[in-house]
């Protein structure tokens, strides 16, 4: 009946043997099993320590945060470097491709007469209201699609099949129905993004463990408890990463939108200038989407931080 | 004394003054698999579980003794049969089976204190009272420092706590736990089991606890279950007549072993019935 002991024992110095220090320090410690232990750590010892392109070339290993910014930096510098050289070195026709000095001139000569901040804010007015249009209801929903299974069956059939239609093949149909203004902009916003926030956030909502629930449950949560102080916060996450997903999109839907029909807007800009030849302006409105996409991003990664600090 | 209640199940019609707490009776649960074949998971167990007692199932993998628990919390319909608490037919799930899992189930956007007060909150308990219990809790369970951290700050152990804190805070007639040290390693699970024995010896609350484990079935248990494999069947009912209070080191205690020599042997024939 000693076996019981033993193997008490046994379990004990196996626990107590690994570490994160590693073997070789715990075996400095318990004198007995050194020089047993000593071949081992050093066959498990990695390469060279200290080298920095060991550390670059080892599988999801850390580097710091300097060396992060200096390689991003560098990345940038390449990328403007090289527009550079081809247009200040006339290897490309400035009609096709403007040196980075007359886009920089075309932003302070369209910022002086206040096109740049008008059309800037016509097109923020319209992809902020179809994005929020589109989300007011596509999270309520989605949940409600996640969580119960007849929602799920009644809606998830039609909004595959609509998911899949290129929302662009419908900017005809809109134009009829609506005509060019703002409306119609805000519904191929809605459009593009609706759909696929439903189904994201159903996808998340249906995968909130089941445990979650069974224990609220025996807590004794009732089953809109469930919905509310369980299913929604434990969606949240993972919602306002398909919010900050999708808002991309809906900058790309604005932009279809504003090249195709419209009288306002960074896309509307770009299209008149290619009339008028003025790449500069072009180039002007592709980078003022690329900043402004940049700034929504950051906020809803604030966001994210702020109403969902025990996910980070 | 629990040691001097007969090893026999209790006769179907009791005129006993004090009714079990829990009595299930002839539960059957069977499920369909694909190609429309059902599988017996349990079949016709009857268990009495009387007040104050630590009752422990202990089976093999797959036995159904699991199952048995979410059958008793409400969480799955019994096939057959009937489970009564306190006398009343349980239905759906409520506060008063309370129910630790061996999954982590703490809300993981709730801090530790506002998991405990979960239950509470739902029965619309006064903030004042609420505080007291939930404080009390979580000194017994020895988390008061940690009570504003998030569940993904802590160790599993830890976490299983909490998950124990938040059932009782709830003041449940019975405790259902099903292998809620499973996931811990040995050591942990060890200061687990001592923590549950200290904090059962406090207020004696009916339990029923599963396990796959046999000296953490003998350690806690006033009585162990054992089942055989699939369909789970109840194969004998072990009183333990190790005095309380207990501690860890009563697994070296001859006793002890003798029960667990016991039990081995009861769970190993299981073993061999099997592969015939």
């Amino acid at each position: 009946m000693k076996d019981g002991a033993a193997s008490v024992s046994l379990e004990t110095l196996t626990i107590a043997d690994p570490g994160p220090e590693g073997p070789g320090s715990d075996s400095a410690r318990q004198g007995i099993e050194t020089r047993a232990s000593l071949p081992i750590a050093e066959r498990k010892r990695p390469r060279r320590r200290g080298s920095r392109l060991n550390t670059y070339l080892t599988p999801k290993a850390e580097i710091s945060r300097r060396e992060s910014l200096f390689v991003a930096l560098g990345v940038w510098l390449l990328v403007v470097g090289g527009w550079a050289g081809l247009t200040y070195g006339h290897v490309m026709p400035e009609i096709f491709l403007p040196t980075p000095g007359s886009v920089v001139g075309a932003f302070f000569r369209l910022l002086g007469n206040g096109t740049l901040g008008e059309h800037v804010l016509a097109s923020v007015q319209v992809v902020v209201l179809g994005f929020l249009i589109s989300s007011v209801i596509a999270v309520p929903l989605g949940i409600l699609m996640g969580t119960f299974r007849i929602v799920q069956a009644a809606l998830e059939p039609l909004v595959n099949f609509i998911r899949y239609l290129p929302v662009t093949s419908f900017v005809p149909l809109f134009i009829l129905w609506i005509g060019i203004g703002i409306e119609q902009r805000i519904t191929i916003i809605f459009f593009g993004t609706f759909f696929q926030q439903l189904v994201m956030i159903a996808d998340i909502t249906r995968s909130v463990p089941k445990d979650l629930l069974n224990a609220s449950y025996t807590l004794g949560a009732t089953r809109r408890d469930v919905v509310v102080h369980v299913l929604a916060p434990a969606s949240l996450p993972g919602i306002l990463d398909t919010l900050r997903i999708t808002m991309g999109w809906a900058w790309t839907y604005l932009v279809v939108a504003e090249l195709v029909a419209a009288s306002s807007g960074l896309g509307y800009i770009s299209m008149k200038a290619m009339r008028g030849f003025q790449v500069d302006v072009i180039f002007l409105a592709i980078a003022i989407i690329g900043i402004l996409g940049l700034i929504t991003d950051q906020l809803f990664r604030l966001m994210r931080v702020r109403l969902a600090p025990w996910a980070q | 004394m629990m040691l001097n209640l007969t090893q026999e199940g209790h006769p179907p019609l009791t005129s006993q003054a004090t009714p079990p707490q829990l009595r299930i009776q002839d539960v059957r649960l069977e499920y369909e698999v694909r190609g429309g074949k059902t599988v017996l998971a349990i079949d016709n167990i009857s268990i009495d579980v009387p007040k104050n007692e630590f009752a422990v199932i202990v089976g093999p993998s797959g036995c159904g003794k699991s199952s048995l628990l979410y059958l008793i919390a409400g969480l799955a319909q019994c096939s057959g049969g009937s489970i009564e608490l306190d006398g009343h037919e349980t239905d759906a799930p409520g506060p008063d089976r309370g129910m630790v899992f061996q999954s982590y189930t703490l809300f993981p956007w709730l801090t530790v204190r506002e998991n405990v007060e979960f239950g509470l909150k739902r029965r619309n308990v006064p903030t004042e009272e609420r505080e007291r219990i939930v404080n009390r809790y979580l000194n017994e369970i020895g988390l008061a420092a940690f009570h504003d951290s998030y569940p993904k700050q802590l160790s599993g152990g830890m976490m299983q706590r909490v998950a124990i804190a938040r059932a009782l805070a709830n003041d449940p007639e019975i405790l259902l736990m099903d292998e809620p040290f499973g996931a811990l390693d040995s050591q942990t699970r060890t200061q687990m089991q001592q923590l549950l024995l200290n904090v059962w010896e406090r207020d004696h609350k009916t339990v029923l606890f599963v396990t796959h484990d046999i000296d953490e079935a003998i350690l806690l248990g006033d009585r162990v279950y054992v089942m055989t494999s699939r369909p789970g069947r109840l194969k004998e009912e072990v009183v333990v007549p190790i005095p309380r209070p207990r501690t860890i080191d009563m697994v070296m205690d001859p006793e002890f072993i003798k029960l667990k020599r016991h039990i081995l042997d009861l769970l190993k024939n299981e073993i061999h019935d099997e592969a015939h």
